[in-house]
């Protein structure tokens, strides 16, 4: 297929992906910061802080607003067109990815992806989308689920439908990083084996929830909520579907299946990603230190998506 | 001025209380008075959410970049009898065969200046005429693959031909999605009404690209090729790379090698050997036209001329679309083909003509002024339309280059039935035919019609506000049985 094409679909792909995370990413944040009722301003604005540093986005923030409330980041992180990784920017940039390879993908996606953009700027006219801000969460991950599905559905499993699946696994293994890491940066320098239950509970629920893992935590350990659990629950569970493992699996799966002649050392730089993720022990990297461990990770995932775009997209 | 209305065959104003339509609007009539007022209005919100949803948008040129419309789509469809379109099948496919013959024998052998038919600066002088082109010889000596000829009705319901797009003619998309528009809102008309279908127009078009493959090649790779997803068309080019299943590309999807056109794909160079071109000549190669143009492929131009790829249509076409050309086109059906042209030219004045030139001047308020160059109703002077300020403005235009306007009587446009604000009015259409040339010229039955939606308007370019409906070519009873006929033993 066209380099452009498979540029347009990978693209398409991963904004999609990054639109659904920023909003699971926010969610956990909002109900945190519900749950912070005896946290100090100072403490919340922390919490706020911490969402746009992990994303990179803390400068861009700065130059716009002049203090970290939640309520300043959740505009800034859902409907400012200015913010490149906004849900609004992303959905955008999805939608214009589509209808550049609109003939290249199936109708049925294509026009669940332009409805999510005219039912986007409906949302977010008169800030609808603050009424209820969980309901607004839940609607960018349904609209996500349901392309997803429809490209599931509908695509034929082709190149153009490894470029996308492709996309949507480099994504995701980055954004779980990054969401995990919110939690482990916040407290950088805290022991985590060391770690007091109590306080923490709500906070750890409701990544997991975030991830959809929270009956897969308790179906999988029987056991109370740890963050050394979680840590291992989504980096190197196979089985947990949004978990690092399991991103990696398929990037590596979906990249074997379009492999040329210019992209074996993509192809070994995932490889071994991928194998050193599934035989690590979960005490290794801890004691490694989560934070420091997630850091390396995003690097060579960041390496490995720039390999993609060198070997496949480059015109 | 006197306006033949389709659906009643005078004047609509003169059309009084006891509405009597046309016989072949009877059947529509009864069937649509089965509609409540209300009714259609859903149906017209039904479609605009539907067009919407589909992104069938065109972009504006001039509004913010990234702008997209919809383009109004009306719910009476334009109805053609089969007698009528037998006659308008059979003037477009002479038509386009003789600009064919035209275009070969202008890079060619030129008997027609020879001949004294066509004065030789008509062609030399004319910006449209390209020297690159001289003595090429291209597939089937094939330049015009896709025509859209604009043709329209005047006050006593004679056909003229407006224009002939052999450039990049647009529009066949809104021909294809009105269709399935109507067909989606009124599924039982098309079960009642003998209507003509169109829906196969991809399958002809790609079928003509492909009999167009430069020699040798039998199985050719077909493209598209666009500038990219802001310009106007853009809807329309996907659409069809889409429904043809062939790749939609950009010039930087494309590189020419050794003599050879490439695409650059996932896994390595692909040979491309027939590009639908829906970019200008100006843009293709930089390396002989606009050199600053990123839109095209550097050495094109020269595979091209080596026959070794085609391009659709052929470059320099435009030689025989432009308003300067026009006026020639009746002489030019009689010098190739021998026969009495079947479709008429509208009257045509060229101002580059002194005694043409001073009577456009004293009429300019009775009078259609039009650039020889301009297209998509740019540049143009609507004189009944038009102030007295517009026309003087014209007026100096015209004097400071004779050589660049010709002029037409203002046609009485020809008016259909139109749901307007205030209910249902008659308004100004025109109809635009695809005709496509392969190793036979065809088309099928119908065509692109365009409304003026403005009272009294005669500007139907969708870029001027204007709208679109769907056009019903009627099959006669005869075929309609044939037609059956053959269903039946094929169920056999």
């Amino acid at each position: 297929m066209l380099s452009s094409t498979a540029d347009h679909l990978f693209w398409m792909a991963r904004y999609t992906e990054r639109a659904e995370n920023t909003a699971r990413m926010l969610d956990v944040h909002l109900q945190s910061s519900l749950l912070a009722g005896g946290r100090s301003d100072a403490q919340r604005s922390q919490a706020a802080r911490a969402l746009l540093t992990i994303s990179e986005l803390e400068p861009a923030f700065t130059e716009k607003y002049d203090a970290f409330t939640s309520e300043k980041v959740l505009r800034f992180m859902v409907a400012d067109a200015s913010n490149g990784s906004s849900i609004y920017s992303a959905l955008y940039a999805a939608r214009e990815n589509a209808r550049a390879v609109r003939g290249a993908i199936t109708t049925e996606l294509w026009e669940t992806m332009n409805i999510t953009w005219l039912e986007l700027q409906e949302r977010l006219a008169n800030d609808d989308w603050c009424m209820d801000m969980p309901a607004f969460f839940t609607w960018v991950k349904h609209r996500a689920h349901l392309t997803r599905g429809v490209m599931a559905g509908t695509m034929p499993r082709n190149d153009a439908y490894r470029f996308v699946a492709l996309g949507t696994a480099l994504e995701r293994a980055d954004n779980v990083a990054r969401l995990l890491d919110v939690k482990f940066f916040e407290g950088t320098g805290a022991e985590v084996k060391d770690w007091d239950a109590k306080g923490e509970y709500y906070h750890w629920a409701a990544i997991l929830r975030s991830v959809s893992g929270f009956e897969i935590y308790r179906k999988t350990y029987r056991d109370t909520i740890t963050p050394a659990r979680v840590a291992e629950l989504l980096i190197l569970r196979a089985d947990m579907p949004r978990s690092l493992l399991a991103a990696m699996n398929a990037l590596c799966n979906h990249l074997q299946n379009i492999a040329n002649k210019r992209s074996t050392n993509t192809i070994r730089m995932a490889g071994l990603l991928q194998a050193q993720i599934k035989f690590a022990d979960i005490d290794d990297v801890l004691e490694q230190g989560v934070h420091a461990y997630l850091t390396e990770f995003l690097a060579r995932i960041n390496d490995i998506g720039q390999g993609i775009s060198q070997d496949f997209l480059a015109a | 001025m006197v306006f033949y209305d389709e659906m009643y065959g005078m004047d609509a104003a003169q059309v009084q209380d006891k509405r009597q339509p046309l016989p072949h609007y009877g059947d529509y009539q009864r069937w649509a008075q089965g509609y409540s007022p209300q009714a259609m209005a859903s149906k017209r919100a039904q479609a605009d959410a539907a067009f919407r949803q589909v992104g069938i948008t065109f972009a504006v040129y001039g509004d913010d970049a990234g702008t997209e419309r919809l383009i109004p789509f009306d719910l009476i469809p334009r109805i053609i009898p089969s007698q009528e379109w037998t006659v308008l099948q059979k003037g477009l496919i002479q038509r386009v065969q003789a600009l064919n013959m035209f275009m070969h024998d202008v890079y060619h052998d030129q008997r027609i200046i020879k001949a004294g038919v066509v004065p030789a600066e008509q062609i030399y002088l004319n910006a449209q005429y390209r020297p690159q082109m001289q003595g090429v010889n291209v597939a089937g000596n094939n330049y015009c693959h896709i025509a859209g000829v604009d043709i329209v009705r005047a006050g006593q319901g004679e056909f003229y031909v407006l224009e002939d797009n052999l450039r990049v003619p647009s529009g066949v998309s809104y021909m294809l999605e009105d269709r399935k528009m109507m067909m989606r809102l009124f599924p039982e008309a098309f079960s009642t009404l003998p209507i003509a279908p169109i829906e196969h127009y991809p399958d002809m078009l790609l079928e003509t690209l492909r009999d167009s493959a430069p020699a040798g090649v039998d199985e050719p790779n077909v493209v598209v090729l666009t500038p990219g997803m802001y310009n106007s068309a853009y809807f329309e080019h996907a659409f069809l790379a889409q429904q043809m299943g062939v790749e939609l590309v950009e010039g930087k999807d494309l590189f020419v090698d050794d003599g050879l056109v490439y695409m650059r794909t996932t896994q390595g160079p692909q040979r491309v050997d027939v590009i639908y071109r829906r970019i200008d000549d100006d843009f293709l190669d930089p390396l002989v036209f606009k050199a600053d143009s990123t839109l095209g492929v550097p050495g094109l131009m020269s595979a091209y001329r080596a026959g070794r790829v085609t391009l659709a249509n052929a470059v320099g076409t435009g030689i025989a679309d432009d308003k300067s050309t026009y006026p020639f086109i009746p002489e030019v059906i009689k010098f190739y083909l021998g026969e009495d042209p079947i479709l008429n030219n509208v009257p045509t004045y060229q101002c580059r003509k002194a005694s043409d030139l001073s009577y456009v001047l004293a009429n300019l308020k009775d009078l259609v002024v039009k650039e020889v160059h301009g297209a998509g109703g740019y540049g143009m002077l609507v004189g009944p339309a038009s102030t007295t300020k517009q026309i003087e403005d014209f007026r100096a235009r015209i004097l400071a280059k004779p050589e660049g306007y010709i002029a037409q009587p203002t046609l009485a446009l020809s008016t259909c039935p139109t749901y307007v604000e205030s209910g249902i009015a008659p308004r100004h259409i025109d109809l635009r035919p695809y005709v496509l040339c392969g190793k036979e010229t065809k088309l099928v039955p119908g065509g692109l019609c365009r409304v003026a939606l403005e009272d009294g308007s005669l500007v139907v370019n969708s870029s001027q506000g204007g709208g679109t409906k769907d056009t019903w070519v009627l099959e006669a009873p005869s075929a309609i049985q044939n037609q059956s006929q053959s269903q039946t033993q094929g169920a056999q």
